[in-house]
């Protein structure tokens, strides 16, 4: 609350200091650029370093890494000058915030109200049953996550889920199977009862 | 030429849209291009294509037309001739329609929906009264249908006070479910000392159940960014921020091209209108917190922080962003403003009731024939929303309760069903008005599982700030847990009435004190559910009795 909004010049220049000392550091343990950590470079341009941007960097680590991992956290508390504690203390406050990769596939079924009112938990229990995946987990062969989200917003099609980003509308068991079959997630017994 | 002439782009596009004799409005919402929207539209450009009428033959998506459930909607207009709704329109369907309707000129029958349809018939549209009609990615569209003409007069005719006054005369209240009048929070801002004041478009619908905001942002974004800077002139704010969920990743993008559309058009940025008054306005995007919809939490997260409430006096008019006056109003409510200035506060006083003036959405949901985004005056009977614009209950069965409010809401039951649909009424009944969301539940939905699912709702988004609630949501949360599974006793029911008079009348922030809502409002409609689910105790005429009475207290 009690942050200005860094505009003044002194503090848009200190970060460069930092971010030389970073980078001297990355090269000194002699591993290969990782492009993904340009892209983040990009992103924290775009935001003019600003510490208020926080959230705004955290999802962009997120879209670019696929997860929030300890390395890049210290490299936002560096870039934007906050105490890694404030970074994680965000990081962890925010249920989109993941701290773990995600299966190649991803399963999300709504359980907002409407979704809950027509039977997202029978969904659910259908989709660990037939694919062998606990929610909240990922198949122990990295093939599918389950994951459950508070609303997409679509609640005239109650219920819904998500396979890889995509809608499944008046969503059943039967309809769910097959979406998730069609992006190429075996089954439990055909994975080998995986997870 | 500096300053945007609205006339002459008006008219432009009003040239360009009227050189086609023939108009395809396929519906391009979330959820129509979940049930297959795209096919729809794909087949009609292709049969448009295939006879080379793409000189004659104008086919938009649009935004949401509202029935949601009968999706993909398609509306075809020929001159001089009645539009033509058609539902449940697949790439099929899509192809006959194009080739019969569009291309001959003799309409389908199959999927012909009457818009005479009650669901249709007895809305109002004021905020959603674009939606479609227009293309949402256009500004031109925006300013055809009389967009952006409020925000004009206001810089260049009227006075701030002027403004403030026409929002207080028309009574427009908060839509975000407090209800708080908007022109009193305007006056406010506009009094309060100091420069620097920023205003706040709060998008960041959190009960689930609910895209009465999605749908706005996504497909009216302009009017929102209208509504915002009619606020901004009215109370002297140069800053602008709509704070989005990061669920909605198309309202996000509609909202960013809409800025850069009205910038270019210099209907935003440093000289609005070429006059004096400047304004910007920025995205951010939520990451995931039902608290941030409460306004200081909605502002910390806005700093970038953890989006934790704080005490309030003082409230943001005072201190708000960054320590400045701000001010925060749902999105829907601004996007009431650009109408009420360009059709005057008495023609929107004129509509609702006495005291809840003008029109609400509601996200219609739940076990109901028609489902979708309705617009209704305020003051309109539950009935008549369950009944003629939902059609009942689906599958016939019968209409057990409607739930408002989401997680801070409450149950109304049949009993109840004449009830005005207006803040107070639903006040007096334990539910809220909230911001919108109405689902609708039948015989088979068992109460008590209904508030432990909101009571784990608001466990999980409680911030943790302060005891009551999170410690309180969680015993709540284990008590229902109990009594779901059959093993509660008749005094884990009175524990639990009397744990959510602590939560309510204790916690820092509205989360926690409407999180019982959910809760005392099904003990007090349904406590019989409950009291078929407790273990009978060990004397059970006396238990029986207490039961009875705290019931009566009660109703």
């Amino acid at each position: 609350m009690a942050d200005q909004r860094p505009t003044t010049p002194e503090r848009a220049e200190r970060p460069r200091v930092a971010r030389a000392a970073a980078k001297a550091a990355a090269n000194g343990n002699g591993a290969a650029e990782d492009p993904r950590d340009k892209m983040l470079t990009t992103q924290l341009k775009k935001v003019r370093y600003r510490a208020d941007a926080l959230i705004e960097v955290l999802h962009a680590v997120q879209d670019i890494y696929g997860y929030l991992d300890p390395v890049q956290l210290r490299r936002v508390a560096t870039e934007l000058q906050l105490p890694p504690s404030r970074v994680l203390g965000v990081a962890t406050f925010y249920h989109l915030f993941t701290f773990e990769p995600k299966g190649d596939h991803t399963c999300t079924v709504c359980t907002g109200t409407a979704c809950f009112v027509k039977g997202a938990d029978e969904l659910i229990a259908a989709v660990e049953r037939e694919f062998g995946v606990p929610e909240g987990q990922t198949r122990a062969d990295n093939a599918l996550s389950l994951l459950q989200a508070r609303c997409v917003g679509a609640c005239g099609l109650a219920p819904v889920a998500l396979v890889d980003g995509v809608v499944v509308g008046k969503a059943t068991s039967e309809s769910l199977r097959k979406a998730i079959d069609t992006v190429g997630v075996a089954p439990a017994d055909a994975a080998g009862g995986a997870a | 030429m500096s300053t945007p002439d609205l006339f002459d782009i008006a008219q432009k596009e009003a040239e360009a849209q009227g050189s086609f004799a023939r108009t395809v409005l396929c519906c391009g919402s979330t959820a129509c291009m979940t049930s297959g929207a795209q096919a729809a539209r794909d087949a009609i450009d292709e049969v448009v294509a295939a006879n080379a009428l793409e000189g004659e033959v104008r086919v938009v998506s649009t935004g949401c037309m509202g029935l949601c459930s009968r999706g993909p909607l398609v509306k075809v207009r020929r001159r001089g001739e009645d539009e033509v709704l058609y539902a449940d329109v697949d790439g099929d369907a899509a192809r006959v329609i194009a080739e019969q309707h569009v291309v001959a000129g003799t309409p389908v029958e199959q999927g012909q929906l009457s818009l005479d349809h009650p669901f249709f018939a007895r809305q109002e549209r004021v905020v959603l009264e674009h939606l479609g009609e227009h293309d949402p990615n256009r500004i031109e569209d925006y300013i055809l249908r009389g967009g952006y003409k409020a925000l004009e007069r206001a810089v260049t005719e009227m006075t701030p006070e002027a403004v403030v006054d026409v929002v207080l005369k028309s009574g427009l209240r908060g839509r975000g479910g407090g209800g708080y009048p908007a022109g009193n929070k305007w006056a406010l801002l506009a009094k309060a000392p100091g420069d620097g004041k920023s205003v706040i478009a709060n998008g960041d619908e959190g009960d689930p159940g609910a895209y009465m905001d999605r749908t706005i942002m996504e497909d009216d974004p302009h009017r929102v960014l209208e509504g915002l800077a009619l606020c901004a002139y009215a109370t002297g704010a140069t800053q602008g921020f709509i704070y989005v969920r990061a669920e909605y990743p198309v309202a996000v993008r509609r909202l960013e091209q809409a800025i850069r559309q009205a910038k270019r058009n210099k209907v935003l940025g440093k000289s609005v209108f070429g006059t004096a008054f400047a304004f910007d306005v920025e995205i951010r995007i939520g990451a995931g917190a039902f608290v941030c919809g409460e306004e200081t939490a909605l502002m910390a997260s806005i700093m970038g922080g953890r989006g934790t409430p704080v005490l309030r006096p003082p409230y943001p008019t005072e201190r708000g962003l960054w320590g400045r006056p701000s001010l925060i109003q749902n999105v829907e409510t601004l996007a009431n403003v650009p109408t009420i200035l360009n059709r005057g506060a008495e023609w929107f006083a004129s509509i609702g009731t006495e005291k809840s003036r003008g029109t609400k959405v509601f996200a219609l949901a739940g076990k109901l024939e028609n489902t979708g985004l309705i617009e209704v005056p305020m003051g309109i009977t539950l009935r008549e929303i369950v009944e003629d614009i939902g059609g009942g209950v689906a599958d016939g069965k019968p209409f057990k309760a409607a739930q408002t409010g989401g997680p801070s809401g409450g149950c109304i039951p049949a009993e109840h069903l004449d009830t005005s649909m207006d803040y107070e009424s639903l006040q007096a009944l334990g539910s809220i008005m909230g911001s919108g969301g109405l689902i609708v539940m039948d015989d088979e939905v068992k109460m008590p599982e209904v508030a432990r699912f909101f009571m784990q709702f608001c466990m999980d988004e409680s911030c943790g700030k302060c005891l009551p609630c999170r410690a309180g949501t969680y015993e709540l949360h284990k008590l229902l847990v109990k009594v779901c599974a059959g093993e509660g006793t008749a005094s884990d029911l009175d524990r639990l009435e009397s744990l959510c008079e602590v939560v309510r009348d204790n916690s820092l922030c509205g989360l926690g004190q409407t999180a019982p809502n959910p809760v005392l409002s099904t003990l007090r409609y349904f406590r019989d559910e409950y009291e078929a689910l407790v273990v009978p105790a060990a004397a059970p005429p006396a238990t029986a009795a207490d039961g009875a009475s705290a019931q009566d207290g009660r109703a």
